[in-house]
């Protein structure tokens, strides 16, 4: 009895304890979200408040026609999807070919794709601006998207994944007189649900959370992505009006959270395995 | 009938490689040759003048007070960061590697600020440590009677952006900390227990030790983080400033590129960073290669 009661309060201490843990953690969030409904003299009245009083929302709409929200969340979440897209069916298919074939320099092309792990878009931003704009493409979706589009980590995670189902189902495709396509398409693809997912999400927020790329190769307003919103934020916002900006950034990370939330196993998952990432 | 045999389709493996390759090859690898050729030449500023000028760019790198100071900044910056992240991370895996109802809540919140941005993650803490309506400086009032200065003094804003990427990181490095942990069995515990170790010990003695591939790989992940991925931070919070307190390489970089429009200068430095880069990997590779021996 004595044993179980003090079993007790130890778990109801590490309970206790996490509980504050979490709070701290999650504290910027909180704090913003909480500014965010405030008027501005509830802001910055002393002592700072920790709860709104009511719930304002001119904060939200103010911030949401200061900096064009709606376009610029568009313009991410267009970017977003067609690099979630894009990746994953270029991974599947390279990682399909080092996971099911047989082929002269397959060693070779499998390590020049996985070198690209060492080639952080920072280290070559200055070439890739020069590139991008003589192609004709800066300030464009194509000029945004085109660099995100095959990565290392998607070819490699695929080619793991699919080297996990059992060879025989190949052999007997095969017989039956599946060609390689129809293989993938109709055998390989639906079983791969959950690390398609996983990788779906990761690199959704790869190109969601992308910041300098988007900076360097847009430069007008109506192409620009949520991320720069969030600069836009303190340089055209007046001065100190914390509620507005903490408005317009709870709005930029909202889809982001959903995203994690939704797809938090695989997530977790997924990055487990990340290597090199911008 | 032909028998089907994927062999046969021997052209196969490269068309499905083609479309990836097309893409890393323009926008990975010519990029980055380009970055080493342009790095030698002398560009004109808005011009399309370039004068080949062989090592220049790096001598005047390296004899440039600021880029020297940026460079031990960053090395200060990458240190204090790996150090403190991986300290807090630590401790907050073992507390959330118990068996305990609910647990799985708390890794979920543990894990939220790595999906976050880090221009999101610069916009939280400005607004959290401004020191008129941010609550960090009333807590500190409260508590101690101070006010720090965060973002106006170079000390404390260089303060200011490791807390925001320690906070940022957290979540990766639980993440591989848990994994770690949840492949340490529970016989090597048991066992030290029951030769009278406490759990201080045996966190010394066993966890940690146990750990060290898992931190050694973090530390370079967490390398890489930090000196690449903190640029959102850092323009949101201080534009490395004040008075260049947190100009870190990144930062740098950028501004040699787009503002003053330095390109040969801009491209040297991202061969500086390649360098590091590879580096890096290669000491990751190394340890990989004894990380299979150890297991």
């Amino acid at each position: 009895m004595r044993k179980s009661r003090k079993d007790f309060l130890n778990k109801l201490f590490i309970h206790l304890l996490l509980i504050v843990i979490s709070f701290i953690v999650l504290m910027p969030i909180l704090l913003a979200l909480s500014v965010s409904f405030q008027p501005r003299d509830q802001i910055f009245s002393y002592p700072p408040s920790l709860i709104p009083e009511r719930l304002y929302f001119d904060n939200y709409i103010n911030a949401w026609n200061l900096v064009n929200l709606d376009r610029l969340l568009l313009n991410s979440l267009f970017a977003s999807i067609i690099v979630m897209f894009g990746k994953l069916a270029l991974g599947v298919l390279s990682g399909y070919a080092f996971s099911h074939f047989e082929f002269k320099y397959k060693k070779t092309l499998f390590f020049a794709i996985l070198f690209t792990l060492m080639l952080p878009m920072q280290v070559r931003v200055v070439p890739l601006f020069v590139f991008v704009s003589n192609l004709g493409l800066a300030n464009t979706y194509s000029g945004l998207v085109l660099p995100f589009l095959a990565s290392a980590t998607t070819t490699f995670l695929m080619r793991q994944h699919f080297l996990t189902i059992p060879k025989s189902l190949m052999e007997s495709a095969q017989l039956d007189g599946c060609g390689p396509f129809r293989f993938l398409f109709q055998i390989l693809i639906p079983l791969s649900g959950p690390a398609l997912a996983g990788l779906a999400t990761v690199n959704f927020l790869v190109m969601w959370n992308a910041y300098l790329w988007p900076l360097i190769i847009l430069n007008s307003d109506e192409m620009k992505v949520a991320q720069q919103g969030v600069k836009m934020l303190f340089t055209s916002a007046s001065e100190r009006d914390w509620g507005l900006i903490m408005a317009g950034t709870i709005i930029v990370v909202i889809p982001t959270i959903i995203v994690f939330l939704l797809a938090q196993k695989f997530f977790v998952k997924g990055i487990a395995t990340q290597g090199i990432k911008e | 009938m032909k028998e089907q045999d994927y062999d046969s389709h021997f052209s196969v493996p490269y068309l499905l490689i083609l479309p990836s390759m097309i893409i890393l090859t323009f926008f990975l690898y010519w990029p980055t040759v380009q970055s080493v050729i342009l790095s030698l030449y002398r560009t004109a500023p808005f011009g399309s003048r370039k004068i080949y000028s062989g090592f220049d760019n790096y001598i005047n790198l390296f004899t440039d007070p600021t880029y020297r100071a940026s460079l031990v900044r960053t090395s200060v910056f990458v240190l204090v960061t790996i150090f403190g992240g991986l300290a807090i991370s630590l401790i907050l895996s073992v507390l959330v590697n118990q068996k305990l109802k609910g647990i799985k809540i708390y890794r979920t919140i543990f894990f939220i600020p790595y999906a976050i941005s880090p221009t999101v993650s610069g916009s939280l803490w400005v607004f959290l440590l401004n020191p008129v309506a941010g609550h960090i400086n009333y807590f500190l009032d409260l508590l101690f009677n101070i006010q720090i200065p965060w973002l106006t003094n170079g000390f404390f804003a260089f303060i200011a952006i490791i807390i925001a990427t320690i906070w940022k990181n957290m979540g990766f490095n639980i993440i591989f900390f848990l994994a770690g942990l949840q492949s340490i069995p529970d016989s090597v515990y048991e066992s030290a227990r029951i030769d009278g170790a406490n759990s201080f010990q045996i966190f010394r003695k066993i966890t940690v030790p146990l750990l060290s591939p898992t931190t050694f790989y973090l530390i370079i992940m967490n390398i890489i983080f930090t000196v690449f991925q903190s640029f959102g931070i850092v323009d949101i919070m201080t534009q490395g400033g004040p008075a260049d307190a947190t100009n870190i390489l990144i930062y740098q970089l950028y501004r040699d590129m787009f503002v003053n429009f330095r390109l040969g200068l801009a491209a040297a430095q991202s061969v500086i960073l390649l360098i590091l880069v590879l580096i890096v990997t290669f000491f990751h590779f190394k340890f990989v290669s004894k990380g299979v021996h150890y297991q």
